[in-house]
């Protein structure tokens, strides 16, 4: 007798998921504690069986059923097809039942009124899934691909069949889900009220499309707020970043190094600091109001508070993302063609007027679109410097918690604010898709790059030279708000901020963390740990199997998941409290949420960087080691994973680093019991507590450095130098990036 | 190493490709005689390198059968099929020792390391790499990366070895060596090969039979003789080497052979089942013979254009039928532009075909 051992593991994990383990929701977490669930008298602590068997709860016959019917499946009597299509059935029926039961059964018996009305009444209840419940998941869902892979779907390999079911799973249930659910809350109305009005005021009212600014009244709507400056930040970030590239590429410039070092910025730096530092320069309190005032004796106002202070941090924050774009863009021109225009007899001017700027117009568009989005997505910036000038990310914040929770106004923000990030998306793939003249063979032609034009180049270093000088100002003086006692009042040097939030005594019992930051410093250092490697790994897992699989479905799934990508933090934290707040799956407040919403926040850097890697290498290398008789498993870890290591390192630490300094989603997912860092900071600066929210600005961004600067020093000379890759780790985290 | 024990036939029944509404191949019949090397040729696009991956197992096929050795392998996976392949770009894996990627397929199988090692060494033996198995991919030559990936896919003792364009990343005179190292260990160990390329001389140096491939059909197969000397069509014709094309009028004068008319000159060629009336005449270069213009029983023409090549010259001439192109054994005694010549034609290398 010889079982298919990979899916009777599977039926062994779900059979585990059914009869062992307790299958709701524990107190203490995920009630690993509790193995007495086969014995327990407590329902809401018993397994599925015991619930079903000794409290009455008959809806989990089906899904028990369902488990014994693929019985027959992993046995060795039955014919091959025969077993997949009795694995696929009892897989896809347990599936079925059990997301039909979480769903249809919640905390006051039916989850539907309607259902009481056919049924009639309960009288029972559940809480949300817990460790059996999600282990019956996972076993019922590898089971069906398992049979689905034994009927010859996925070209007859389970394994693909497996990373696609759990990747399919994975969009469903994490990002789909709330997104829909965000859908449903923008249609309750409250009772009471006209259902069409109520809804039609969430969406076109004068808070989200009023333009009274125009006219001199007091404020524009927040959706105008926010186009207006999106549309603001992209244009100066491409400009500057196009300048910045130009000299950099094409100059003799002496400080490119340096250029090239104000890439890392936005990486390493929550996205507020650039506001903190602009509010230390130019706020009420600031160096140049004082100077003003001093000199003149009026003082300049709160000017900075509200669009042109945003502007002016978004566009400190998101110019070296546009950077570092407009380099690849600009390195990517063919020398030859400037080359052959110049033989034409084209001035330099001439050149770059007619064939160099063209030819970079798709590049250019790209900087653009992705700045437009970072800027829309952005929420640290406008908290701190918006003042009333309001957009959409801080005015969902400011729904869910304002005094009123308008849950349904903020589902309404965030999904114009949804549209507008579909749109931006929409209008870049078709960019970047479809007019790209930029040749991505590796091999470039011979010849050099043209220098530019002379007053091209004046121009270029009279606006970035300016520009790069005022963004380390910015930084520099952000950081050195933490160093002296009260900014704009008591200039004494004082370590007294970074005492309050790092102080360390030693007691009887050892040392003792007293300082206020220790808790949340340490809280992130460990989730986002827990987080970088599920990143990565589901990362490059969808990344390989978009980039070397050919599967049913493989373009839905892929466009599904670039959908997601797109989705704003502010987006996705609203959309998470809303559907995990309740049953069936209860999980708002505790630290699984935060790591699950690092791992779908920043699957973009995984997934890219593993495509950008596989496309890189050759495929039929895959396809030597597939007619060598090798496994898809085996090819996978003894050829791909070895040759794309670059990636997986850029991949764990750019998802590390993210979720140490993202902002936007955690702040509605943060619970007194996980307090996030940037969250931390965000309530200090809020408070007018600037001196420590900088102080714990200055320690996370030297954190950052040692981390890259490690990875860079181990790893990237080793792995990188023998892969030819002139772009160290950072520089590819840039790109790879998507928004804070 | 000893001769492969499982050298086996492919068989392809009614096989064809599809991609969407583009047709790759289109259903073939096609028959490889166990221990015998195969040549698919045809330009690019011809579908010559997605029958090859059929055979291998890395396209499945949208229809139709494929037998190796009498066994039905259509739905089985490549790692399933006893086939090996050489890649166009070798595909060694540049992380492994040279030792490592010839064992690879043997501990895929799941044979023992040790023992894996010992073979992967002896089959290195077997391509003229006795003592290379520890060095990287990178730090050998391109003829070597060659072998490599030829030790990879013999040491699994395949029942059929597939070669996909396999000298197209090396230099012409190594090329021309490293096709005669693979004919000869083809027919040393009596392998069943099916080999692509689109270089003719190639094909014709390697091949048992070729089969030339043109819109993902196949428009002749048979010895590299029968299709240099018998083409069946003028793409064969002029795909196997240099060939003028003109107009004859053909009249049927047996059931074998008729007479072609080509202005004056009147030819007795095999007519191939055509009927009477106009077709296509096929003449090779060396098959015109250039006469006095003044003797009996010649086309008439005059010299465009003659180049001097050394061991012999090249004419371009203008005649009745069309200007031809000729290839003239004698060098010394060139004729010059605007002389007048006599044309005849050999009884080789000239065929009739149908018009295409």
């Amino acid at each position: 007798m010889r079982f298919d051992r990979p899916a009777l593991a599977w039926w062994l994990l779900a059979l585990a998921g059914v009869v062992v383990l307790p299958w709701h929701m524990q107190q203490d977490g995920l009630g690993l504690g509790a193995w007495r669930a086969l014995a327990t008298d407590d329902a809401d602590a018993a397994s599925a069986l015991g619930q079903a068997i000794g409290h009455g709860r008959w809806w989990f016959w089906p899904t028990i059923l369902a488990l014994a019917a693929g019985l027959p499946g992993l046995g060795p009597i039955l014919p091959r097809r025969r077993r997949g299509r009795i694995l696929a059935l009892a897989g896809g029926a347990g599936l079925l039942t059990l997301v039909l039961q979480a769903w249809l059964v919640g905390l006051r018996g039916w989850s539907y009124p309607g259902l009481a009305a056919t049924f009639g009444e309960l009288g029972n209840r559940q809480f949300g899934i817990g460790l059996g419940g999600a282990l019956t998941f996972l076993g019922f869902l590898f089971l069906l691909t398992e049979g689905l892979s034994l009927l010859g779907r996925f070209g007859g390999d389970r394994f693909v069949a497996g990373a696609v079911g759990l990747l399919a799973a994975c969009i469903l249930l994490f990002t789909a889900w709330p997104v829909v659910t965000v859908l449903g809350q923008v249609l309750a109305v409250p009772e009471g009220q006209n259902a069409a009005a109520a809804i039609a005021d969430r969406f076109a009212g004068p808070k989200v499309w009023g333009l009274a600014c125009l006219s001199g009244g007091s404020s524009c709507g927040a959706a105008w707020n926010t186009l207006a400056l999106a549309l603001a930040v992209a244009t100066s970030c491409t400009l500057l970043g196009l300048a910045f590239a130009l000299i950099v590429t094409r100059t003799g410039f002496a400080y490119k190094r340096a250029l090239r070092l104000l890439t890392v910025l936005p990486i390493i730096t929550p996205s507020f600091v650039v506001g903190l530092g602009l509010i230390l320069i130019f706020g009420r309190s600031g160096l140049v109001n004082q100077a003003v005032e001093a000199v003149t004796g009026t003082g300049l106002g709160r000017w900075i508070y509200g669009f042109p202070g945003v502007w002016l941090a978004q566009t400190f924050s998101f110019t070296p993302t546009a950077f570092l774009v407009l380099i690849g863009v600009v390195e990517g021109i063919s020398p030859t063609m400037e080359e052959a225009s110049q033989t034409l007899r084209a001035s330099r001017l001439r050149t770059f007027a007619t064939v160099t700027l063209p030819l970079m117009r798709p590049g250019l568009a790209n900087a653009f679109l992705i700045a437009f989005v970072e800027s829309l997505a952005d929420f640290g910036n406008p908290i701190v410097l918006g003042g009333s000038f309001g957009v959409l990310s801080t005015e969902i914040f400011f729904a869910v918690v304002g005094a009123q929770a308008e849950f349904g106004r903020a589902a309404a923000l965030a999904l114009i604010l949804l549209g507008f990030a579909l749109g931006a998306f929409l209008v870049q793939r078709r960019v970047v898709g479809r007019r790209s003249y930029v040749s991505m063979a590796g091999k470039g032609d011979g010849g050099l790059s043209q220098p530019l034009p002379d007053g091209v180049r004046r121009a270029a270093v009279a606006v970035a030279v300016p520009w790069a000088v005022l963004t380390v100002t910015v930084y520099v003086l952000a950081l050195a708000g933490g160093f002296v006692k009260v900014w704009g009042r008591d200039w004494t040097p004082t370590l007294s901020h970074f005492a309050r939030a790092f102080a360390v005594e030693s007691g009887p019992a050892g040392l003792i963390w007293s300082g206020g930051a220790w808790a949340s410093l340490f809280t992130t250092l460990k989730l986002a740990a827990i987080g970088a490697p599920l990143t990565a790994g589901l990362g490059l897992l969808a990344a390989w199997l978009f980039a070397r699989q050919r599967f049913a479905g493989r373009t839905a799934l892929e466009f599904a998941l670039m959908l997601t990508f797109c989705v704003p933090g502010t987006v996705i934290g609203v959309a998470y409290v809303l559907t995990y707040n309740v049953p069936p799956l209860e999980i708002t407040g505790t630290a699984t949420i935060l790591v699950l919403c690092f791992v779908f926040r920043n699957l973009p850097v995984g997934v890219r960087s593993g495509v950008a890697a596989l496309s890189q290498l050759d495929k039929s290398l895959d396809e030597a080691s597939t007619t060598l008789r090798a496994s898809s498993t085996r090819t996978l870890f003894q050829v791909v994973l070895p040759l794309i290591k670059p990636a997986i390192v850029t991949a764990l630490v750019y998802s590390f680093v993210r979720a140490m300094t993202t902002v936007s989603a955690v702040i509605f997912l943060t619970s007194a019991e996980y307090e996030m860092a940037t969250v931390f900071i965000i309530n200090r600066a809020i408070n007018g507590d600037y001196g420590l929210a900088i102080a714990y600005s200055t320690v996370l961004i030297v954190l950052m450095m040692a981390v890259i600067g490690a990875i860079q020093f181990g790893v990237g000379e080793r792995q990188l130098g023998r892969r030819r890759a002139s772009t160290a780790p950072v520089a590819a985290l840039a790109v790879a990036g998507g928004r804070a | 190493m000893t001769p492969t024990r499982t050298a086996a036939s492919v068989v392809l029944q009614g096989v064809s490709k599809r991609y969407g509404p583009v047709t790759a191949v289109k259903p073939l019949n096609l028959v490889i005689e166990a221990g015998t090397l195969v040549t698919l040729l045809g330009p690019s696009g011809c579908g010559k390198t997605t029958l090859l991956r059929m055979i291998a197992g890395l396209e499945r096929v949208s229809e139709g059968r494929i037998l190796i050795g009498g066994h039905d392998v259509t739905e089985l996976s490549a790692g399933e099929r006893n086939v090996s392949m050489v890649f166009q770009s070798y595909a060694l894996f540049p992380h492994m020792s040279v030792r490592e990627n010839v064992a690879y397929g043997l501990i895929s199988e799941g044979r023992a390391k040790r023992e894996a090692h010992a073979e992967a060494d002896a089959a290195l033996v077997t391509v003229g790499l006795a003592g290379f198995g520890d060095r990287l991919p990178s730090e050998m030559s391109g003829g070597q990366q060659q072998r490599v990936a030829v030790a990879r896919a013999l040491v699994l003792e395949p029942d059929v070895l597939l070669f996909d364009e396999p000298l197209s990343n090396l230099d012409a005179r190594l090329r021309r060596s490293m096709r005669e190292e693979i004919r000869a260990l083809q027919q040393r160990l009596g392998l069943t090969v099916v080999y692509v390329t689109h270089d003719q001389s190639e094909a014709l140096a390697v091949s048992d039979q070729i089969v030339v491939m043109r819109n993902a059909e196949i428009a002749q197969a048979g010895t590299p003789r029968e299709l240099y000397e018998a083409p069946e069509n003028a793409f064969v014709a002029s795909f196997m080497g240099e060939a003028n094309h003109v107009k004859g009028h053909l009249t049927p004068a047996s059931p074998e052979a008729g007479t072609v008319r080509l202005g004056d000159l009147a030819i007795r060629l095999p007519h191939k089942g055509l009927v009477e009336g106009e077709v296509d005449v096929v003449i090779r270069p060396e098959a015109i013979i250039l006469v006095e213009p003044n003797a009996s029983d010649v086309l008439g023409g005059t010299v465009a254009t003659a180049t001097y090549m050394g061991a012999h010259a090249e004419y371009n001439l203008d005649t009745p039928v069309g200007r031809l192109f000729a290839v003239a054994p004698e060098a010394r005694g060139l004729r010059q532009p605007g002389d007048p010549v006599g044309i005849r034609l050999a009884d080789y290398g000239v065929f009739a075909v149908k018009g295409s």
